[in-house]
């Protein structure tokens, strides 16, 4: 068939767009948190205070007249990766694995100059990257080094895995990795592979790229069934902290998995997209439907309990019983 | 979040419903007919004038029409920049006077008339009784050498012809003759008499009764043409009128009469080469625009509020912007229910508009060709570093210079329908081609297609609705429908359902 029959998708639960838009985002987040997640340095600051681990930030630049320090902010730096703070999409992220004196290396192997940098630098500043254009600041961060589970599942990129919190309560999750098609960024619509994750275990589910079933990596050809987050327990839980943070009742977290440091979030999303239940094969409204007859305020613990115990798909019966 | 869905559904009712009454007392109560009826053609005139200046004081002087029975005027312009202008009543009739101290270079001046023309049956009538007899006159006006030779060919006409109707329509197919005989050769040849007067002449000599009209046949529309001679005479209490060029009789043939009689059409006095061109357009309103309106707004105080007593020109105005709205709404709906991705959300109403201007197919042609060429010059510009805000300046710079470009050409090669480009907003052309060359570096050229496919594709179906008569004519003579928008935008703004390409999206689900 061409069309899905929206009848049976609203059976299964899959939330659409307006729905989104409308009831999620409308009622659930506030527009005053806003600025808080889209903007990556606020984020970072804000994060940090609560004791939330984030990528460290090695320099900001501000003004375009800064653009000529670069090379002393840059200094003994080899890894490091320069993105928008206010940025979307992966719009305007330059990262930078290698360095050799004055050549950059990205993870492509293809090399840029502090001329390079520079020019994209004030291009972040002018705001081609930001939404409408706003003047942006630009941030340095250091270069997450992946944790090796990872390595068979990526193709020149960092996979992040992204949970939707709904109230508190983290309520589905999906690992994103790049793939060449995708040039090395995790957006699903430029063609990186979700996956579904199983909320208890951090076992996948199924992958997808382009909205198709796939069994295996496209580039790396590894199957993902074996794939298993490590860390799982920790991630929902520092997801969960991140709602105490921002009280934002529909929010995104982006997580990343660093090989020395765990792991750490790297942004936050106030309006994340629905492929995720694509990934699942799994409606969200399923879940945001137990969740609005669970009891509030409950502690960071006992939501990711909730979680674990509800959202698993290993345990699809029991959930649909208990509704 | 219950409450608030109802709190918009009750919002949205009651200012629907507080629309859908004022429609309804509108059509029921005051009688205002709801569907457009039949159109009227409304006659745009326009004298051009145009003269060199010689550092002198110019008076100008225009013969204004006086007008006819059956023809009525619904407005009149005189556009004279830096001239005194007034309506003078002269011995000769209405005068439009310009003057100025100092003239230099060539100067342009336009009179413009909008007319329209009620029953012509009608008139006929009206005109019978003001017959008045005419004597007949010798031949003094003609030359004396060539009078003989007049007499001649009106001698041979009367053999050929039964009545004044014939002898008319002969004597004008003998002057318009391709291969004229001797006596019409001569006569045309040797006096400085222009055609028209020279048949005057002859037919007043025979005995008939006769006017010189001159004007503009309205139904032709032409550009920059002179005033059309025409001979009118009387037979059996009828006014006939001929066409010098075939002699043939002018009945259906609608024909405005600037000129009767012999007064100058126009005088210039300080001022060199002039001369004066007449264009005509028509376009077909509702006749209830012309007259009728004015006697309803009359009748009711709600109606004090309407459009109608604003100036026909700020009436025009506001003809296109009530249309916006039906645009949003199309643009609301596409993006709810179907899921179309468009490059900035209102823009696809500013190219709608645009289209409105420029007609569908070539404003398409000439957007699509204006934003590629503009792409490929962006992806130049890219390569210089530029700042921001320097290139879309930049880019403006390059719209416009397109823009010209594109005019010029197509003026050349005589396409006249791409002259309206510059009816399409630059500002947003140059932003749309900046955001498109972004998504092109960015996301590659596929989404570049599907969103400004999709922008296209929104201002398109934005454009069938805008540009529809009915709308056009229900929004106009009732606004209050806004209302009825709005509340329908309310509504959609509530709505949670799937959008059409969702179904596509999560197709997956259905395995
Ligand atoms: N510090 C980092 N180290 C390595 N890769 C990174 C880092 N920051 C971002 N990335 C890569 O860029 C992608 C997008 O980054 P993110 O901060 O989520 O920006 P956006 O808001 O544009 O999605 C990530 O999925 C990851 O692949
Ligand atoms: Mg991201």
């Amino acid at each position: 068939m061409f069309f899905a029959n929206p009848f049976k998708l609203k059976k299964l639960g899959v939330l659409g767009m307006n729905k989104r838009n409308v009831y999620c985002i409308g009622e659930h987040n506030s527009r005053k948190q806003y600025p808080m997640v889209d903007n990556k340095l606020k984020t970072k600051v804000v994060a940090q205070e609560v004791n939330i681990a984030v990528p460290q930030l090695l320099g900001t630049v501000c003004m375009q007249s800064d653009v000529r320090n670069i090379e002393k902010i840059l200094e003994g730096l080899n890894g490091f990766v320069i993105k928008p703070a206010q940025g979307s999409g992966g719009k305007g992220i330059l990262v930078i694995v290698d360095r050799k004196d004055d050549f950059f290396f990205k993870p492509s192997g293809e090399h840029v100059t502090f001329r390079d940098i520079r020019q994209h630098i004030s291009n972040i500043l002018s705001g081609l990257y930001s939404l409408g254009g706003k003047p942006d600041v630009a941030m340095i961060e250091q270069l997450v080094q992946f944790d090796p589970i990872f390595e068979k599942y990526s193709f020149e990129g960092v996979p992040d895995i992204r949970i939707i919190l709904y109230k508190g309560f983290p309520s589905m999750a999906m690992l994103r990795c790049s793939t060449k098609e995708s040039d090395g960024k995790a957006n699903l619509h430029q063609g990186a592979v979700g996956v579904g994750i199983d909320m208890a275990t951090g076992k996948a589910l199924y992958a997808v790229q382009h909205n198709h079933p796939i069994d295996k990596h496209p580039d790396t050809g590894y199957d993902f069934s074996a794939l298993q987050i490590p860390h799982w327990k920790e991630m929902l839980r520092l997801s969960a902290r991140c709602y105490d943070m921002t009280h934002l009742g529909y929010l995104g977290v982006d997580i990343v998995l660093d090989k020395y440091l765990g792991p750490l979030i790297l942004e936050l999303n106030a309006r994340p997209g629905l492929a995720i239940q694509i990934a699942n094969k799994t409606g969200i409204l399923t879940r945001f439907d137990m969740i609005d007859t669970a009891t509030l305020n409950q502690s960071v613990e006992e939501r990711v309990e909730y979680s674990i115990k509800y959202f698993s798909d290993t345990e699809h019966d029991k959930t649909s019983n208990i509704k | 979040m219950i409450s608030r869905k109802y709190h918009a559904i009750a919002v949205a009712t009651v200012i629907a419903s507080i629309g859908l009454f004022l429609l309804y007392y509108k059509v029921q109560i005051l009688g205002m007919p709801f569907m457009p009826d039949e159109t009227k053609p409304v006659y745009r005139i326009e004298a051009k004038i145009t003269f060199e200046g010689r550092n002198r004081p110019v008076h100008v002087s225009l013969a204004l029409p006086d007008v006819e029975e059956g023809v009525h005027i619904i407005s009149e312009d005189a556009s004279s920049s830096g001239y005194g202008f007034t309506k003078a009543k002269t011995a000769q009739g209405v005068r439009a006077e310009w003057a100025k101290r100092r003239v230099t270079g060539p100067q342009t001046l336009y009179y413009t008339f909008e007319l329209i023309l009620h029953d012509i049956s009608k008139v006929k009538n009206i005109e019978e009784k003001e017959q008045l007899p005419q004597e007949s006159e010798l031949l003094l006006d003609i030359p004396v050498g060539l009078q003989s030779a007049a007499k001649n060919l009106l001698k041979d006409v009367r053999w050929r012809s039964a009545d004044p109707h014939s002898f008319t329509a002969q004597l004008i197919r003998d002057f318009s003759d391709k291969d004229p005989s001797q006596a019409v050769k001569i006569l045309l040849a040797k006096s400085n008499i222009s055609k028209q007067d020279m048949l005057y002449h002859m037919l007043r000599y025979e005995g008939l009764t006769v006017k010189k009209l001159n004007g503009l046949f309205l139904d032709d529309a032409h550009r920059n043409f002179h005033l059309i001679p025409l001979i009118e005479v009387l037979h059996k209490n009828k006014w006939q009128r001929y066409d010098l060029e075939t002699g043939k009789i002018e009945k259906d043939k609608k024909f405005f009469v600037w000129r009767k009689g012999g007064h100058s059409i126009i005088d210039v006095t300080g001022a060199k080469n002039s001369k004066i061109t007449f264009s005509v357009n028509k376009r077909h309103v509702p006749s209830r625009y012309l007259i009728d309106n004015k006697n309803i707004v009359k009748n009711s105080a709600i109606l004090d509020f309407s459009l109608f007593t604003l100036p026909v020109s700020e009436q025009n105005a506001f003809r296109h912007m009530l249309l916006v709205p039906f645009g949003a709404l199309m643009v609301v709906f596409l993006r709810v229910f179907v899921g179309i991705r468009t490059s900035g959300t209102f823009m696809p109403i500013l190219i709608a508009l645009a289209f409105m201007e420029t007609t569908l197919v070539t404003g398409l042609i000439m957007f699509v060709l204006i934003v590629s060429i503009g792409l490929v010059i962006r992806s130049y510009l890219s390569t210089l570093n530029l700042l921001l805000v320097a290139r879309i300046s930049a880019v403006v710079i390059v719209v416009i210079t397109i823009m010209s470009f594109m005019s010029i050409l197509s003026f050349k090669l005589g396409i006249e329908e791409a002259m309206t480009i510059t009816f399409f907003p630059m500002i947003i052309l140059a932003w749309t081609i900046e955001r498109m060359s972004i998504l092109w570096e960015e996301e590659g050229a596929k989404e570049v297609l599907v969103q400004g496919g999709g922008s296209l594709f929104v201002a398109v179906c934005a454009y069938f609705v805008m540009s529809n008569p009915l709308i056009g004519h229900i929004t106009f003579n009732f606004p209050e429908v806004l209302l009825i928008l709005l509340g329908m935008i309310i509504l959609m703004g509530r709505y949670s359902g799937y959008r059409l390409t969702e179904l596509l999206r999560f197709k997956s689900f259905m395995d």
